[in-house]
């Protein structure tokens, strides 16, 4: 709350005013991420388990179908290996997205009955996500340990890519909530594209498997890039990583922030009267 | 010295509301409005024939309308005011909360306000029912902007004026939605802002606890502090507020610190000015003990009287109400208010002896009451309708829930042509008058 400060109110938002807002609120941010990680395992059976059981499940089925069954290289790693790998960013990014992109019309009630910036809905719920992500890291530790394979110094950039993978998931997110309140579509549309993304983007195999002249138009998308730069900053081994198509990916997970919190920040404002 | 802590000049909200039936809302009818649109532009408008008009015009602009909720408000508010918001649904009160609270924007004008608001348009916002009641004061607590310090500080409080020590742990789920309440309740009531703005909450719970709400209010008004209150309640407005506002049809038509007299005019309105006959607009409440289908003034046999009643003859209040349950305690009656909301009586049908009231039976009931000529003066009264399981339970509550009417008075005061204008008084029976052969003493 704001302690003597004259407060306006008017058509257009003072932009000095909500960024101020934002930092008063930080608070909430904090406490909203903790009821969605609080919430998110109540009342399953297997708790916490999920998070190792589902990307643990989700990695021997790609490995059976795109390793034992399609037969396509390794790399040189074990290949339930090189595909944990590229499940970490990918299920964090799924998740994220869809979290973010739900959040505001799961919650539609608080939106029409208190103020707060309305940025800490779907950032507050995609932040939770990381949780999971840590817990899968650790699980691939553990899986690298047992199969001896150990990373190089190049886990140094690793955290460039975590930031990646979470800002294209919030770009995309915060665009994707305040669509979704408008149009309801997007709650079909969301789950749909995240569904086919994990067969377009390198998960269960190996982006070296893409014919080199189409690489740099492959990685317009972003987990492209992003992917490889997972296994490249993981796997050992010499592995080639390109930089001009992380180029690419980063430039356009930028355009996603800018067109995302642009688009939300101008409709935020309405949010009450649409939900 | 009071000065203007919120001052609100030329605000207007305005909504596109659909007038027509279809739903445009999924992304399907947007796309394929411009695609018709594209294509009328496309075929230079020619092409399209085969088109119904029908369909052009459900897609078109046209389906569109805009509906001013609030417009033109100006209004201050000084320090320590509590200002009641009166008016009946749909006259923008909560618009008006809302854009205060900075829920929705304005679509003109300006409001500045120069303390900590905090905005209470709902208790137990956020709520989780997998969360434990610990957990739910926290998240509440937040959402309703105390910081977690403010709740740490007041939590026992809190805890003991909702009175759930012994559930703290326990999942919100679990609770009686009695606690719920009350727990959504203590945490709002523990917020310490300098402005406070709070819509209908007193509508939720049973009486006991809205009597303990109102308590609550009352200490947050007179401790100084600023309260902007929305309600339908109008004891409670006229117990707490020192300054109201009359809302109608999204402009302020009144603006003052006689709270009571705002009221008095405002329920005068409520049903329309001047009708005399009130019928139920058919959504039957849960109430099974007795739910009022009509209510008018006429003469004895029920005939209504659709303008005034001449004080030469008795006007009669008639009730028609279905009773599904029959209760022994079950009274109706009226209650009869002047112009300025003096209430002058009540009456039940249950007033006289055990062998002369009229006996209720399940199904449809019609009860007439009788209004003595030469009793009321020459006016307009209001007529509300009142029922009760005796000691027990409101049925319908005077100013709250209950139907009301218009009886106007008017000539015939009485047969004396000293008597041809209204006196003044609120009562204007024509009394006997004696007198006794006394001794001359002039002689």
């Amino acid at each position: 709350m704001r302690q003597g400060r004259e407060l306006v109110i008017d058509a257009d938002s003072g932009a000095g005013q909500y960024w101020r807002d934002l930092w008063d609120y930080r608070e909430l941010f904090g406490i909203l991420a903790w009821r969605d990680i609080l919430v998110r395992y109540k009342q399953t059976v297997l708790g916490v388990a999920w998070a190792v059981i589902q990307p643990l499940f989700a990695m021997l089925a790609l490995t059976l179908v795109f390793g034992r069954i399609a037969k396509l290289p390794a790399d040189g790693v074990p290949y339930h290996v090189l595909v944990f790998c590229g499940l970490l960013p990918w299920q964090l990014f799924s998740q994220a997205l869809s979290g973010a992109s739900n959040s505001l019309v799961a919650q539609g009630n608080i939106i029409t009955k208190v103020y707060f910036p309305r940025l800490i809905v779907p950032t507050s719920s995609a932040v939770t996500s990381v949780i999971d992500f840590l817990v899968a890291l650790v699980l691939l530790a553990g899986i690298m340990m047992w199969e001896g394979v150990a990373p190089t110094w190049r886990i140094t950039a690793l955290p460039l890519f975590l930031v990646m993978t979470f800002a294209a998931a919030m770009g995309l997110g915060l665009w994707f909530a305040a669509l979704t309140l408008k149009y309801r579509d997007f709650r079909f549309l969301v789950p749909f594209v995240l569904q086919i993304g994990l067969y377009v983007s390198p998960v269960g195999f190996s982006g070296t498997i893409v014919p080199e002249k189409w690489r740099l138009l492959y990685s317009l998308n972003p987990m492209v890039p992003i992917i490889e730069g997972f296994r490249w900053s993981l796997l050992p081994g010499d592995r080639p990583l390109n930089w001009t198509s992380v180029g690419i990916g980063a430039a356009i997970v930028g355009l996603f922030m800018v067109i995302g919190t642009r688009y939300f920040l101008a409709t935020e404002r309405d949010f009450a009267d649409v939900v | 010295m009071s000065q203007a802590v919120i001052s609100v000049t030329g605000l207007g909200k305005k909504y596109r509301i659909k007038t027509g039936t279809q739903r445009a809302d999924g992304l399907r009818d947007v796309v394929s409005a411009r695609l018709l649109a594209l294509g009328k532009t496309l075929t230079g408008g020619t092409g399209r024939r085969d088109l119904p008009d029908a369909t052009d015009k459900q897609l078109g602009p046209r389906l569109m309308e805009d509906f001013w909720a609030l417009r033109d408000i100006n209004f201050d508010v000084s320090n320590g005011t509590v200002l009641g918001i009166i008016g009946r649904n749909g006259a923008g009160k909560s618009t008006l909360l809302k854009i205060l609270s900075r829920i929705t924007r304005p679509t003109t004008g300006r409001v500045r306000i120069k303390s900590r608001v905090a905005s209470l348009l709902e208790v137990g916002t956020g709520f989780h029912a997998e969360l434990t009641g610990r957990e739910n004061i926290f998240l509440n607590g937040a959402i309703l902007g105390m910081s977690r310090i403010d709740i740490t500080k007041r939590f026992d409080q809190i805890v003991s004026f909702a009175g759930v020590e012994a559930f703290l742990d326990t999942p919100v789920k679990r609770y009686s939605s009695g606690m719920v309440v009350r727990l959504a309740f203590a945490v709002a009531a523990h917020l310490e802002p300098d402005i406070l703005i709070i819509d209908e909450v007193l509508a939720v719970g049973d009486a006991e606890f809205q009597k303990k709400c109102l308590g609550k209010l009352h200490e947050v008004g007179s401790g100084g502090r600023t309260v902007l209150f929305v309600s339908h309640n109008m004891n409670a407005v006229e117990q707490l507020c020192n300054a109201a506002i009359m809302l109608k049809e999204g402009r302020i038509i009144e603006h003052s610190a006689d709270v009571r007299g705002i009221i008095g005019r405002y329920l005068w309105t409520k049903e329309g000015r001047g009708a005399s006959e009130w019928i139920t607009g058919g959504d039957k409440g849960a109430n099974q003990y007795f739910e009022p289908v009509r209510l008018w003034i006429g003469d004895e046999s029920g005939n209504p009287v659709l303008d005034s009643v001449s004080n030469t003859d008795e006007a009669w209040v008639h009730i028609e109400g279905d009773v599904d349950r029959l209760d022994e305690s079950l009274t109706v009656g009226y209650a009869i208010f002047d112009e300025a909301g003096t209430l002058l009586y009540w009456s039940y049908q249950t007033d006289s002896g055990e062998n002369n009231r009229p006996r209720l039976q399940r199904g449809r009931n019609h009860l007439a009451s009788m209004v003595p000529r030469r009793f009321l003066n020459e006016g307009r009264y209001r007529v509300e309708l009142i029922a009760s399981l005796h000691f027990r339970e409101w049925l319908l509550e005077p100013g709250v829930s209950a139907p009301s009417i218009a009886l106007q008075i008017q000539g015939g005061l009485s047969d004396s042509p000293y008597w041809m204008v209204r006196r003044p008084g609120i009562l204007a029976p024509v009394l006997r008058w004696n007198s006794f052969p006394t001794p001359d003493t002039r002689q």
